[in-house]
């Protein structure tokens, strides 16, 4: 094919070009010819679409998500907002840590080992681009049914993958999720979140200012990996019929993306660049007109001068490569040999690919001939917006109304089978057969992670300065009601964070959801956005930034609305962290919060096949006081140990508690049925010395919250009302479960 | 004293093997793998990682780095060097120790805390344990069953060169449950497990690994 000038463009105003297989609608397609007032070159058209993609423009998402600005908490904090490749935030003493999670669900469908390595990969690099040093990632994960055929072939590679590349980047993993619902066969979930920590000055942002100043492709070399991969892997819903269109996942390499890391630090270190941006989704097409945006807008570029792997491609293709492991930086040319000295010790080819100019377009020439020549503003930021048709699908009002019939556990062998029952289901059973396939010691700061109730990590070993991070979704609530199921999921992450004595600071979002064509996804979407909005506001939480990922859908059935919260919080000192358990007997068990009829949405209900009845209503205010409870109760030192109840319940937190260091425990509960399975939000169990009672009570009446004692710790078995069970027995159930399905 | 840390490129566990030699007593000197110059170090820790990525063999390529030229040398005159994980790894395949390292008999990367037994206290890097002394400290590789041939085992079977030890179920299925061998001198360890990730209970299992780091300050004194 001949080259596709912008002049020929001019010559041949009529020509066809193939929008509508490139993702874009005909308005689309005509709205660009407006803006440049003649056709688009092919290399224009493959900008536009893959920029316009659901995927990068958010077309879908957008009028939404502006609430998150709209009903924004004024907060110091908050270094960078939403908008940058994360959000930054203040954590004291000089530091700000900046922290997202985006999704990588359709190319791990596809292609698991590579799909999720890229995912990690893709958000490293996000947090690298802002500056920061990537200390950590987590990994929430959702499956298909654990026993069905393809969740032993997506689960191992996904598991393999999120380590491949993690482990050999030598970021420690310190949590995350798994879990199994019907509706992610076909669509697994992988979210994949990282956080770095930099010092307040070391921000870097993605602009392109001072005409004069250098583009620098940085990296490996571009090859023909993942290309659309954008615009068509994340756009197309998934149907057994019909045509597909599933170009090659891209295929990353760890250890490039390593020296990537270390050189870019380097550089970073020695002020040598004015922005920066990594290509990620839509590749160098991405890179170049948000960072030509991001500042005076004007921008050249000789693409013929990118390295390449492979020979043939062609400049549409190398507009559109999602090669990965590449960044792109803005060079001061008197700092240039510094830093292509500094790409040389690390053996990282670095090509000076053009450079900013005065005015207000991004001109990319491919071997001296003109073939884009567009305001980069209008393929980075003026993508179409879409308000699209929402109504409450039929489903919510038949399932609010379905009144649950299931038997709960009340004699003492009903107690031992339902505790056993939930210790062994593929939701709350042990998952170190997945997180034991991660590294969680290298850097030598992990203070905690799974199965712990958030993740921890020390960012300054003099004063003990550190982090805490957990993500959290039930999507078994926001499928009952997706406004309070985002705010039970903020809720959960926000309490999981203070389990440990971690002070909530900050939220990033995975918001993931079947098609945003269907007016009933499209309403769960809509009420999510609205729930998490309106729970950050009340909480005092600023959102940093998030991302959305729809079609994930297989024909007619989407999966669960399931929006991942990730909350993070700061400790001033982790030696003082309260654990998740406690390693001795002789301390009193008790419950910090009420237990209700909470059945609906539980995992005892999913076990039994129920879906039916109405989600709690979050409660805040109540949440709050509980969260400053277990912030003043880690630093008076009352707690010995502290761990959140969640799905599964006083039975799971029980659980998990006594099996952590082998300590058994009996307690006494009343009204044991319900509150043995049911999921009332808002609870914590704590273990304490028994001197301790009085401050105890103290804190929680001071707070409104209600305390119930338990029980005490001690002996080999968890008995409750009774009802012993040998922890050795326990132990089997929670374990075997994951060898036995995955070997 | 003196420790050199070696970075390659794509090693991991630099940062983690300096703290650890810096709260052992003796200062750690980042060495980089394309300079030949020691730095007037007294010993060396390879340390962790996937150095070249692993790159047609784990520390295949390393070997070769200009920096490992003195090291070779240094060591056979001598100086005290810990190859841990990739580190092992190296010193295999530079022929200072005998053996390989393989793909665990799971086929998947493992991180779990592992107990060992110290099998010989006299080497360099292990005279702070008490022989037979059973320690935790983390295990992460994905290739880290050690092999070698019938003879080579029964003479370091024979020869007391078997430094340390799985205790229970073999976790990679390395022969004869090895973690850890030395060359005849005892200068020379290379060692599977991590120590360096568990010098602080705070962020490790335990503080066991730290002997390994006080034992060489102890052998340079005597």
């Amino acid at each position: 094919m001949a080259l596709d000038t912008v002049s020929g463009a001019l010559g041949t105003p009529d020509q066809k070009q193939p929008f509508a297989e490139l993702g874009l609608k005909p308005d689309e397609y005509a709205r660009i010819k407006e803006i440049l007032g003649r056709r688009p070159t092919s290399s224009e058209l493959a900008m536009y679409s893959v920029m316009w993609s659901e995927h990068c423009s958010y077309k879908s998402s957008k009028v939404h998500l502006k609430q998150f600005g709209d009903k924004a908490v004024k907060t110091d904090a908050l270094l960078v907002g939403i908008g940058e490749n994360a959000g930054v935030v203040d954590v004291g003493q000089g530091y700000a840590v900046t922290f997202k999670i985006e999704s990588h669900n359709h190319p791990s469908f596809i292609e698991p080992y590579q799909g999720a390595a890229t995912g990690v990969g893709g958000i490293v690099r996000d947090i690298l681009t802002m500056g920061a040093r990537p200390i950590a990632v987590m990994d929430p994960l959702r499956f298909g049914p654990a026993d069905a055929p393809d969740t032993r072939r997506v689960l191992p590679g996904i598991v393999a993958g999120v380590g491949g590349y993690g482990n050999c980047l030598g970021l420690p993993n310190i949590g995350g999720e798994v879990v199994f619902d019907e509706t992610y066969i076909g669509n697994p979930l992988v979210n994949a979140l990282c956080v770095g920590v930099m010092k307040h000055s070391d921000i870097k942002l993605a602009k392109a200012a001072g005409a004069g100043n250098l583009v620098v492709l940085y990296g490996a070399k571009t090859g023909g990996d993942g290309i659309g991969g954008v615009s068509v892997l994340a756009s197309e819903t998934f149907d057994t019929k019909g045509s597909t269109k599933r170009p090659a996942v891209q295929v990353g390499d760890p250890f490039v993306e390593k020296v990537l890391i270390e050189c870019s630090l380097e550089i970073f270190a020695e002020d040598l660049v004015i922005g920066i941006q990594d290509l990620g989704g839509a590749g160098l097409s991405c890179a170049t007109s948000e960072l030509a945006s991001g500042g005076s807008g004007g921008m050249k570029v000789e693409l013929d001068r990118v390295p390449l792997r492979d020979a043939s491609l062609s400049p549409e293709e190398i507009l559109m490569s999602e090669s990965q492991e590449r960044m792109c930086a803005i060079v001061e040319p008197s700092k240039i040999a510094r830093f292509l000295e500094i790409c040389e010790k690390w053996d990282v080819t670095a090509t000076v690919i053009g450079e900013v100019t005065d005015g207000n377009r991004l001109e990319i020439t491919w071997h001296s001939e003109l073939i884009v020549d567009v305001p980069p503003r209008t393929v980075a930021h003026d993508g179409p917006v879409y308000n699209r048709p929402l109504a409450k699908p039929d489903y919510v009002d038949r399932v609010n109304a379905e009144v649950l019939n299931i038997s709960l556990p009340e004699t003492t062998d009903q107690i031992i089978a339902a505790v056993l029952k939930l210790a062994a289901a593929p939701n709350l059973a042990d998952k170190s057969w997945v997180t034991s396939q991660y590294d969680r010691y290298v850097q030598g700061n992990t203070i905690q992670s799974q199965p712990d109730d958030s993740g921890m990590v020390r960012i300054d070993a003099q004063t003990h300065l550190g982090v805490a991070i957990a993500t959290d979704a039930n999507a078994n609530w926001s499928y009952l009601n997706p406004y309070e199921g985002a705010k039970l999921a903020l809720a959960e992450a926000a309490r999981n964070i203070a389990t440990a004595g971690a002070k909530p600071l900050a939220v990033t979002n995975c918001l993931n959801f079947g098609s945003p064509e269907d007016p009933g996804v499209m309403w769960q979407f809509a009420e999510t956005v609205r729930g998490l909005a309106d729970g950050c506001l009340e909480m005092g939480l600023p959102v940093t930034g998030g991302n959305v990922s729809f079609y994930n859908q297989t024909g007619s059935v989407a999966i669960l609305p399931t929006p991942v919260i990730g909350v993070l919080g700061v400790i001033d000192d982790v030696r003082t962290r309260t654990p998740m358990s406690f390693d001795q007997a002789g301390l009193d068990l008790y419950l910090l919060g009420e237990s209700a009829n909470d059945l609906a949405g539980s995992e005892w209900a999913y076990l039994h096949g129920q879906r039916g009845g109405n989600s709690p209503i979050a409660d805040l205010q109540r949440e709050m006081r509980l969260i400053e409870l277990l912030v003043a109760g880690r630093v008076e030192k009352i707690f010995t140990a502290a761990h959140d109840l969640s799905q599964g319940g006083l039975s799971a937190t029980l659980t998990e508690m006594v099996l952590r260091h082998n300590i058994g425990a009996q307690v006494q509960i009343e009204n044991i049925g319900i509150t043995l399975v049911g999921e009332t939000p808002g609870r914590v169990v704590v273990a304490i010395d028994p001197s301790k009672a009085k401050a105890l009570t103290e804190l929680a009446s001071k707070r409104q919250i209600v305390l119930t004692k338990l029980g005490t710790t001690g002996g080999g078995a968890l008995v409750i009302n009774g009802a012993s069970i040998p922890l050795t027995q326990l132990r089997k159930a929670w374990t075997e479960t994951f060898p036995k399905l995955f070997g | 004293m003196k420790v050199g840390i070696v970075t390659f490129p794509g090693t991991l566990d630099d940062r983690d093997a300096s703290r650890a030699a810096e709260a052992a007593g003796t200062t750690a000197i980042s060495l980089w793998h394309k300079d030949a110059d020691l730095k007037g170090v007294d010993a060396v820790i390879l340390p962790g990682g996937f150095s070249y990525g692993d790159y047609l063999r784990c520390g295949a390529i390393s070997r070769f780095a200009p920096v490992m030229t003195e090291i070779i040398d240094a060591a056979k005159g001598g100086m005290p060097l810990l190859g841990i994980c990739n580190g092992f790894q190296v010193l295999c395949e530079a022929h200072l120790l005998p053996g390989a390292l393989t793909r665990n008999s799971e086929l998947h990367f493992l991180c779990i805390d592992q107990k060992i037994s110290i099998e010989n206290n006299k080497t360099a890097w292990t005279s702070s344990y008490t022989q037979g002394q059973e320690i935790i400290i983390p295990l992460k590789n994905g290739e880290g069953a050690f092999m070698c041939d019938d003879k080579t085992l029964a003479e370091l079977e024979g020869e007391g060169r078997i430094v340390a030890r799985y205790v229970g179920e073999n976790p990679n299925g390395s022969r004869n449950s090895i973690a850890g061998i030395t060359n005849e001198r005892g200068n020379i360890v290379g060692l599977m497990p991590h120590p360096e990730h568990a010098i602080d209970p705070l962020t490790g299992p335990t503080a066991d690994g730290l002997g390994f780091f006080t034992s060489v300050l102890n052998a340079m004194v005597k």
